[in-house]
């Protein structure tokens, strides 16, 4: 079932993060516009649109990119108004983030930045997660230097297992990645929220952008959205949101207000 | 027997002729301010050195328990302090001093004063006719120890001029790592280090030399460098400036004169305070199929003023391959780079010769990217920075690379 979405007002318990009236511009263009949205712990949402609809925008202001400029509204998370911290301040919060296409950092060696990150995590620790993503031969080369695109989805998710953070923003998981990854990622990002076999940790969430929604058959999302140029405009079931746009691609999201 | 009389007179002639001879680069300094001279006693262990020199011998990279070196050269001001050599490696590498070297071997003559020339410059002319020592190390044919050998060239007073000549020689498939610390225990010392340097490496052998400087602001600094490298030897530069320095000038040399050789310079230099720092590295492809690269690393704060240059010569009609790789950052107003690299081909027509030189900010991305991950701001640049000067120098020892850590710390904190 598929529905228009209304504003929402108050704070509900078990709520994590609460976006109240969001508008962002970029470089002095309006992209998100009366952003409402909110999600509970333990949720994973999954963010569909058109390219250019603002979905990138959406998770990279959540996150608190200064490039990304707040014109209005506001972000609460886990019950703090984080809509002027910064990027730093949201990360320790419990915020954390799955580029795209991250920089390359030239001298610093994966496995260093996986130390500082992983603050206190042993050398063992790291060996063991580096072995599941099979990224062993990239902990001594430098942090995203010369890594194919399935290499650079499998050593962001190797940073956030040592951040742990309690929402995560993922970003095009399946992007450049071939079938055999995509089960690997699948199953070290349900790791990564709490929901692998053996650990269960409910109160990981998740907002994840998919183009594909190949991630889905790995990944159970509890909710879909829409984003349309720059406007939340559905929400339902993320397999029933994804069948729709494999058939009518997203012109009839256009007409249903 | 001794070098002959006759060769020694012949270089003092060509020095005199340049005593009053400034260099090409670098501010033209009065040598006539640096007239005192001081002899030091012997030491029976470098922990014995006073505190204030023992701290500046570890800034420069000196281990002074000497667990992990195959020996030691230290020198104070105009005398050698210290010498050891490992039991081990007797038989397998001499360590001496240049003066006793001169005055032990008369087939120094073909490797003393052939490949800097007693006249380049006023201080060429200055060490050749007032010689204070400086180390000479020869390794044996297809020997190879276990560890460095460390020398360190100490300046404990002021107004003086320590004019050193160190040779090396590296014989056929031998491999030699020397760690050398050039530095200062009386940090507002007025004076000046001149260091000659020539460095042999014959056919299938390998010497990496790692040098650390450790100055302060009113210390002038003059090296004169070359290397000769004969057929598959391989000469690796490694060097070190962190900290302020009224001047430095140099350029060393490597001639890849055999097939095959190769050279490799790292550089990293980080300008503090007014320091002025004018430093290149130049490599001359003679052979076939001779192959260097040079990596500068350079950060310039405060009022300092860095020129990092950068020589690529190819003379070989075979195929030959130099890269240059300079790259730097500013952080502050006040302070300039001036990054030249130069390619020159003299009818070396199989030549391949390449440059990539850039000055620019921190990148804003990758701040945010660490920021991310949880780092504060002054976290992520610091981390950064070390990225961009680490050259994964070999055998850096743990306090320079933890003072690096520390000066960018401090240094990047004040440019934010």
């Amino acid at each position: 079932m598929i529905k228009t979405l209304k504003a929402e007002g108050g704070i509900k318990m078990g709520e994590m993060l609460k976006v109240k009236n969001l508008h962002v511009s970029v470089e002095g263009r309006k992209v998100l516009e009366d952003i409402n949205f909110s999600m509970d712990y333990g949720e994973i949402a999954v963010l569909f649109g058109p390219n250019g609809a603002g979905k990138t925008t959406f998770i990279m202001t959540l996150m608190g990119f200064p490039k990304y400029k707040i014109e209005k509204g506001k972000i609460i998370f886990k019950g703090v108004d984080v809509t002027h911290m910064d990027v730093s301040e949201r990360a320790k919060l419990g915020m954390g983030l799955s580029f795209q296409r991250p920089p390359v950092v030239r001298g610093v060696s994966l496995r260093k930045l996986l130390k500082i990150v992983g603050n206190g995590k042993t050398d063992e620790e790291i060996l063991q997660y580096a072995e599941k993503l099979n990224l062993t031969n990239h902990l001594d080369r430098d942090v995203n230097d010369g890594f194919s695109g399935g290499e650079v989805k499998r050593a962001e998710l190797l940073q956030l297992l040592m951040q742990k953070p309690e929402l995560v923003f993922i970003d095009e998981p399946e992007s450049g990645v071939d079938l055999e990854n995509i089960v690997l990622i699948g199953e070290m990002t349900n790791q990564l929220l709490g929901r692998g076999q053996r650990i269960k940790d409910p109160k990981k969430s998740a907002i994840i952008i998919t183009h594909t929604g190949y991630i889905l058959d790995y990944i159970n999302a509890d909710k879909g959205y829409i984003l349309l140029n720059g406007k939340l405009q559905c929400r339902g079931n993320p397999r029933d949101i994804l069948s729709e746009i494999k058939k009518n691609g997203y012109r009839r999201c256009f007409t249903c207000q | 027997m001794p070098v002959s009389k006759k060769y020694i007179k012949d270089i003092q002639d060509r020095a005199k002729k340049a005593i009053d001879k400034p260099a090409l680069y670098g501010e033209d300094i009065d040598l006539k301010q640096f007239q005192k001279h001081i002899e030091r006693g012997k030491i029976e262990s470098l922990e014995l050195l006073p505190e204030l020199a023992k701290e500046a011998a570890l800034m420069a990279g000196v281990d002074v328990e000497e667990k992990e070196r195959s020996g030691s050269y230290v020198q104070m001001d105009h005398s050698v302090v210290y010498k050891k050599l490992s039991k081990l490696y007797e038989g397998k590498v001499e360590l001496m001093s240049t003066n006793e070297a001169v005055e032990t071997y008369d087939w120094l003559e073909d490797y003393f004063w052939r490949i800097v020339q007693p006249d380049t410059d006023k201080y060429t002319a200055q060490v050749a006719l007032n010689p204070t020592h400086g180390y000479f190390i020869r390794i044996l044919p297809g020997q190879k120890l276990d560890y460095p050998l460390q020398t360190c060239l100490m300046i404990a007073e002021g107004y003086i001029s320590q004019n050193v000549h160190n040779i090396v020689i590296v014989e056929e498939g031998a491999e030699l790592h020397i760690i050398t610390g050039c530095t200062l225990s009386k940090s507002d010392a007025v004076g000046i280090h001149l260091g000659i340097s020539e460095f042999y490496v014959k056919k299938g052998g390998k010497l990496f030399f790692t040098m650390i400087h450790n100055w302060a602001e009113n210390f002038y600094v003059r090296p004169r460098t070359a290397v000769m490298v004969e057929e598959d030897g391989v000469y690796v530069n490694n060097y070190a400036l962190l900290k302020p320095v009224k001047s430095i000038q140099s350029s060393p040399v490597v001639y890849l004169k055999g097939d095959r050789a190769s050279a490799r310079f790292n550089t990293v230099i980080y300008g503090l305070k007014d320091s002025y720092i004018d430093l290149g590295s130049k490599i001359v492809f003679e052979g076939k199929e001779t192959k260097g690269e040079s990596l500068a690393r350079t950060i310039a704060d405060h009022k300092s003023v860095i020129y990092s240059r950068g020589d690529l010569i190819a003379k070989t009609q075979d195929y030959c391959m130099g890269r240059l790789d300079c790259r730097g950052i500013i952080f502050s107003n006040d302070a300039s780079i001036y990054a030249i690299p130069q390619l020159i081909s003299y009818g070396a027509d199989r030549a391949d010769l390449s440059h990539e030189a850039s000055i620019g900010p921190i990148s804003e991305e990758q701040v945010e990217y660490l920021m991310s991950r949880g780092m504060t701001k002054d976290e992520a640049t610091s981390l950064i920075t070390s990225g961009f000067l680490n050259l994964d120098i070999p055998f850096l020892p743990e306090i320079i690379d933890k003072h690096i850590k520390e000066v960018i710390q401090i240094t990047s904190k004040e440019s934010l």
